[in-house]
């Protein structure tokens, strides 16, 4: 322990008066793990390690949907609603990149300082886009174990949840980052953020079969790709039987959007201001 | 004018750079700006708010592209060798502020990551430098219950802890108290002397302490440019007299009288100065007189809408 007048000199910056340099200056290799890692701990693991109380919204919000559900169907639909929360839960991951880009870019310039440094673009967004997975995390465990109990599948049926729970989350962060570039503060961010979780999550038959919905406004359900999203789930998992031609058209929507949108993601990628 | 740069130039060069932003007015931020300095110890630039300063500094770090010109640093092209130049610079943007849900360690920690450390040195580095800086004790306390002058040391320990050999800081010391700014100041002094530091501020005695080298920048154009010394001898006066608002302006024969909002500012020669003082006094008015300042030589140079250097 240093003495109180080695502490006022700390404190009063004495140190100074010794050599400032941290280290010898020298070009390393630098690695893109660390890039990623680096959005990872800044969005997700800091803020839920010092501000605990995050982990129980995180986990309420998707399962607030579910229980609703659930009591409203007497219990009918739980299978359908906890898929619903998975599918819902890593949408939100591209609604909540948006803001959070937008949030760390125009409340803390901390992308300024990132452009102008060695970091490329796409192990920043990386990095905050997997950030938007592990503050996940908590829904998805619980999620996770209630799909084990309740929903049976093959594993085939598995494989193919899995694999659309994965195209959400890119599609949902092609949006998000897209959406993003577009919004020049928070308010604007939030706003944007708010919009297309009610569109593209809320509205859509997300959480129960999509024959629940009358006809006409069937049709408006399918200008989300939540929608598809659904219907392969509940298809693979048997709460809804598809046709085989409405198996493959609900894939290569799902696919064809997700593309669609990693690529004016990427065109509008705008790491440089014009 | 075409520059010819080489990697074994230490400069930053600027040649008839232009910023125009596009929009529902079209507005022009800096106007055929050019000038070479050398890249070592501190060069400040001073300018009014919406001078141009945050658009030339943004530039230079690679945030922002500008509409015409040529820029080079240590003879890397700015506009098309970004990627390069991002290996050995960094900057502290104007309004920016240290994450409220972290602490310093996992600030300084983060951005090192982002640059490429692995997770042992940046963590090694990260607590090394605040040691350095006076902030080993508040390391791993949450940024939010930290002084103002503690915060912003944190932002420039990230930059401080990282490998880049030039600074940009980009008004560090806006909204400090005298006292922390003063503090500050031996700061960046210390990191002035080993790495290159380009600092924009407003506050002209920060300028005037700190600068090796000073850039005046008035609506886009670089009217000034050199060492303290240098800018003195472009005013051709070496006393300044302060007038309160309602004294009578004297006749002045030789020198340069500037109106402020807040009175009329004299800059003249000694003689002159004396003649004027005794003027005053025996009509029992108020007024101050000092050696030059760059206080006098950015009022002269900003409201004389002086030549632009370089040009």
């Amino acid at each position: 322990m240093g003495t109180r007048a080695e502490e006022e000199e700390e404190e009063a910056g004495g140190s100074l008066e010794e050599k400032i340099e941290i280290s010898p200056l020298h070009v390393r290799k630098r690695s893109m793990l660390s890039q990623i890692l680096a959005g990872i701990l800044v969005n997700s693991v800091y803020e839920m390690r010092n501000y605990p109380i995050v982990l129980v919204n995180t986990v309420l919000s998707p399962l607030s949907f579910l229980l609703l559900i659930t009591f409203v169907s007497r219990g009918a639909l739980l299978g359908e609603a906890v898929e619903g929360g998975l599918i819902m839960s890593m949408f939100s991951a591209g609604m909540s990149l948006q803001a959070d880009l937008s949030h760390l870019k125009n409340d803390f310039k901390l992308q300024d300082m990132v452009v102008s440094s060695p970091t490329p673009w796409f192990s920043y967004v990386t990095g905050i886009a997997v950030s938007e997975i592990v503050y996940s995390l908590p829904a998805l465990v619980v999620l996770g174990i209630l799909a084990a109990y309740f929903v049976h599948t093959t594993e085939f049926g598995v494989v193919e949840l899995l694999l659309v729970l994965f195209l959400m989350f890119l599609t949902s962060i092609a949006l998000g980052y897209t959406f993003a570039t577009l919004s020049s503060d928070i308010v604007q961010s939030f706003a944007f953020s708010r919009l297309l979780s009610t569109l593209f999550s809320t509205i859509p038959p997300v959480y129960y079969p999509i024959t629940y919905i009358p006809l006409p406004f069937r049709y408006l359900a399918y200008l989300s790709p939540t929608t598809y999203a659904a219907e392969l789930a509940q298809n693979a998992t048997g709460y809804l039987s598809l046709q085989r031609f409405m198996i493959l058209f609900d894939w290569v929507v799902l696919i064809g959007v997700t593309a669609v949108l990693l690529g004016i993601a990427t065109k509008k990628a705008r790491w440089r201001e014009a | 004018m075409v520059a010819e740069q080489t990697s074994n130039d230490q400069t930053i060069s600027c040649v008839e750079l232009t910023k125009i932003y596009s929009g529902k007015r079209e507005s022009k931020a800096l106007d055929s700006v050019s000038f070479s300095i050398p890249s070592n110890g501190i060069f400040v630039l001073i300018g009014r708010n919406g001078s141009g300063k945050t658009t030339l500094v943004r530039i230079l770090s690679t945030e922002l592209e500008p509409t015409s010109g040529e820029v080079f640093i240590n003879g890397i092209d700015v506009k098309n060798e970004s990627d390069k130049l991002r290996e050995r610079i960094a900057i502290v943007p104007q309004e920016a502020r240290a994450i409220p849900w972290m602490t310093p360690a996992q600030t300084v920690l983060s951005y090192l990551l982002w640059r490429g450390f692995s997770y042992g040195e940046a963590k090694r580095r990260a607590l090394e430098t605040l040691g350095k800086l006076g902030l080993g004790r508040h390391a791993n306390s949450l940024n939010r219950t930290l002084s103002g002058g503690n915060k912003r040391k944190v932002l420039v320990a990230t930059v401080l802890a990282s490998e880049a050999e030039i600074i940009f800081l980009d008004e560090p010391t806006t909204g400090l108290d005298p006292i922390s700014r003063r503090e500050f100041w031996s700061l960046l002094k210390e990191i002035g002397q080993r790495r290159f530091t380009f600092l924009t501020t407003h506050y002209l005695e920060e300028a005037e302490e700190l600068g090796d080298r000073i850039g005046v920048l008035d609506r886009g154009r670089l009217v000034g440019l050199g060492t303290l010394d240098e800018l003195r001898q472009r005013v051709n006066y070496n006393y300044s007299m302060k007038l309160s608002r309602g004294v009578p302006l004297p006749h002045v024969t030789r020198g340069e009288v500037v109106e402020g909002r807040d009175g009329t500012r004299v800059l003249t020669t000694e003689e002159e100065a004396f003649a004027i003082s005794r003027e005053l006094s025996r009509g029992g008015y108020k007024f101050t007189i000092n050696p030059i300042s760059l206080d006098d030589i950015f009022f002269y140079l900003a409201n004389r809408g002086a030549d632009q250097v370089g040009n």
